[in-house]
């Protein structure tokens, strides 16, 4: 770092100019440790707000069922329950199409399909054409990522006005006709458990199957080519080689995925219905931490009381994303580490 | 099929013709049966991005006219109307959002991946941002309305941007120490041999060559933060009039209207014109994030020359 003071080959800089150029170097650090105090001025913050509802309501507040603000009686587990339960919901849906995103795009599923189709058109091998499959599947990796661009508040609309509508007769009529199942166990009546975890799992899809796909285009050439090598077809070996070397890439993906499922507010405040009640019914209306905060935050005005327990309900939605965000951070890390050592 | 010309012998013990592909054998079958499956589901999954941008113009681009542009939000009796101040509401935040985090995320990406890359700071620095890209937007907008808008004493512009850049920090900051990265280290090496000082090379020689990728940082996050909704609830709330006031005053001070919180305040409205308000609203939003995004990717698609 010093070497181009010692020997200077034009000119040395001048003071002036190392005097910059320490002042410069010392504001980046700045930043950079500004980023560490704003990260943890963050969680003090909103863990000192929620200070005087904590000293109030005590561990109480995550067990008890009420929210009334004319008794004062606050309680979020409705809300615990709801966002724990639409997230797993939207998980399971979301990292099933998510993990088949991945290997379709992985595998050169689209580069056979061009070249199958450009076959039976009798169409000459071109290099034009030869760069046609890795073109196409860049595509359709990015076309699967504008729906990670679409903002949420256009998905809560679009599910109002589409998905809901969509889903009412055939929910109604899994209702009544197999209304004794606990997951159909109430009447579909427009926002509810059901849309809001389907939308909720459009959105973490790109997350899920961008990082999956990166996971399962690190694993070594090598290892697929052994498998083939030893007559397996292809799913066998995607199945019995390919997703295990690149278990640990998906499974972080997951977990990322569900923290942005877990904190993911408008469309789920759009959707889910708003309603303070635990029902394991798939159509029943529920509410989740984020929605919550979403709908009571603007009148909370400056009552200290109210904005310390909304400050709460956060501090609680903050620990939970907060922990599955790190572990799912610390997965991957792990994860790229072992491919790597694969190599 | 090949053999090995060796030992003939031993071809004999092995059946190869197990190891061809028969359409009649079920591992086979099961191999065809996957494939389409997971096509199929792949189809499925681009299902919701081609049903939501053919509702936006189905819905949307019919009722789209100039006077959306220009005109303010109806009331719930009023025809016509339009989402220009929530228009100039969402630019007007994002920008004071992009001065705060753009150089603050590129001062830090610097320090990230110049100054000390490897050193624990770093370290604890890239940790913190990644953690931060995870964080819901929701509590960006919790710890605003706590930093801010308490202390400030009212709703205002300048808090929606606080909270906004919040978010897009660490996708700027990110995707700004990958670029700066990539800038070859010859280059650097080059511009110090000639005597200069580190912040003359990252001057003029290492910004210049990562300026694509960065802008590609800047440009997803503006994106981003465009649609962000949940922060702005409660941190700029909406309002139905225009940012500049009667008197030729620019009122940062009070609460702001942004395309975000119009749609989703006119989404619950019992009023069609307003529901139509939302639609056309949404297909702006939609086209003007996406087009962003677009820019954003094709700029990094170029990257620095080697």
């Amino acid at each position: 770092m010093d070497q181009h003071k010692k020997s200077p080959i034009s000119r040395p800089p001048t003071s002036l100019e190392i005097n910059t150029d320490l002042a410069f170097r010392y504001t980046c650090l700045g930043f950079a440790w500004l980023t560490i105090a704003v990260m943890c001025y963050i969680v003090f913050e909103i863990s000192w707000k929620a200070g005087p509802a904590i000293q109030e309501y005590g561990l109480g507040f995550l067990s008890t069922q009420t929210w009334d603000p004319n008794t004062k009686e606050y309680g979020i587990l409705p809300e615990i329950w709801g966002t724990l339960y639409s997230s797993a919901i939207a998980l399971l849906i979301g990292s099933l199409f998510g993990v088949s995103v991945a290997v379709f795009l992985s595998e050169g599923y689209l580069g056979n399909f061009v070249f199958s189709i450009l076959k039976i058109f009798g169409v000459q091998f071109h290099p034009f054409w030869g760069k046609l499959p890795s073109a196409s599947e860049t595509a359709l990796k990015n076309l699967v990522e504008l729906l990670a661009a679409i903002p949420s508040v256009v998905y809560g609309l679009w599910g109002i006005f589409v998905v809901i509508p969509m889903m009412r007769d055939s929910c109604n009529w899994l209702y009544e006709n197999m209304g004794w199942f606990p997951l159909f166990g109430t009447r579909f009546q427009g926002p509810g458990m059901l849309p809001a975890s389907f939308v909720l799992a459009i959105m973490i899809l790109p997350t899920i199957s961008a990082i999956s796909r990166d996971a399962l285009v690190a694993v070594p050439p090598k290892l697929r080519e052994a498998s083939y090598g030893l007559g397996a077809t292809r799913w066998e070996t995607i199945l019995s080689v390919i997703l295990p070397t690149a278990s640990g890439g998906i499974f972080g993906g997951i977990v990322l995925a569900f923290g942005r499922a877990l904190g993911e507010t408008m469309a789920l405040a759009m959707l889910v219905g708003n309603v303070n009640t635990i029902k394991v019914s798939l159509f029943s209306p529920a509410n989740t931490l984020a929605a919550l905060l979403a709908n009571n935050f603007s009148e909370a005005g400056s009552d200290e009381m109210k904005v310390g327990v909304l400050m709460y309900a956060g501090m609680v939605l903050m620990a939970i994303t907060l922990g599955v965000n790190v572990i799912g951070a610390l997965i991957l890390q792990r994860a790229t580490a072992g491919v790597k050592g694969l190599n | 099929m090949a053999a090995s010309p060796k030992d003939p012998s031993q071809l004999n013990e092995v059946d190869i013709s197990r190891l061809e592909r028969s359409l009649r054998k079920p591992r086979a079958l099961l191999s065809i049966f996957l494939s389409m499956t997971v096509t199929l589901m792949t189809v499925m999954a681009l299902v919701p991005l081609f049903s939501v941008i053919f509702m936006l113009f189905y819905r949307g681009a019919s009722k789209l006219t100039f006077e959306n542009f220009t005109a303010l939000p109806p009331t719930a009796f009023e025809e016509g109307g339009g989402f220009g101040n929530a228009l100039v509401g969402t630019i007007v935040m994002v920008g004071i959002a992009g001065l705060i985090s753009v150089p603050f995320g590129i001062m830090a990406a610097i320090f990230l991946s110049e100054l000390g890359p490897n050193s624990k700071t770093a370290k604890v620095v890239r940790f913190c941002a990644k953690v931060l890209s995870g964080f819901p937007s929701i509590l960006a907008g919790v710890f605003t309305y706590g930093a801010v808008v308490l202390v400030t004493g009212g709703f205002s512009a300048y808090a929606g941007g606080v909270a906004l850049s919040i978010l897009m920090l660490p996708v700027v900051m990110l995707t700004a120490e990958e670029a700066i990265r990539m800038v070859p280290r010859r280059m650097k090496e080059a511009s110090i041999g000639m005597g200069a000082t580190q912040t003359q090379t990252l001057w003029y020689v290492t910004l210049p060559t990562a300026l694509p990728g960065i802008l590609t940082g800047v440009m997803l996050s503006v994106a981003r933060a465009a649609g962000e909704t949940a922060p702005l609830l409660f941190t700029a709330l909406f309002s139905n009039y225009w940012l500049i006031n009667d008197s030729n005053e620019l009122q940062l001070n009070d609460a702001t209207a942004s395309m975000a919180v119009l749609i989703y305040n006119f989404s619950n409205s019992f009023v069609d014109n307003q529901k139509e308000m939302a639609w056309s609203a949404s297909l702006v939003l939609v086209l003007g994030v996406l087009v962003t995004n677009l820019i954003g990717k094709s700029l990094s698609r170029g990257g620095p020359t080697r």
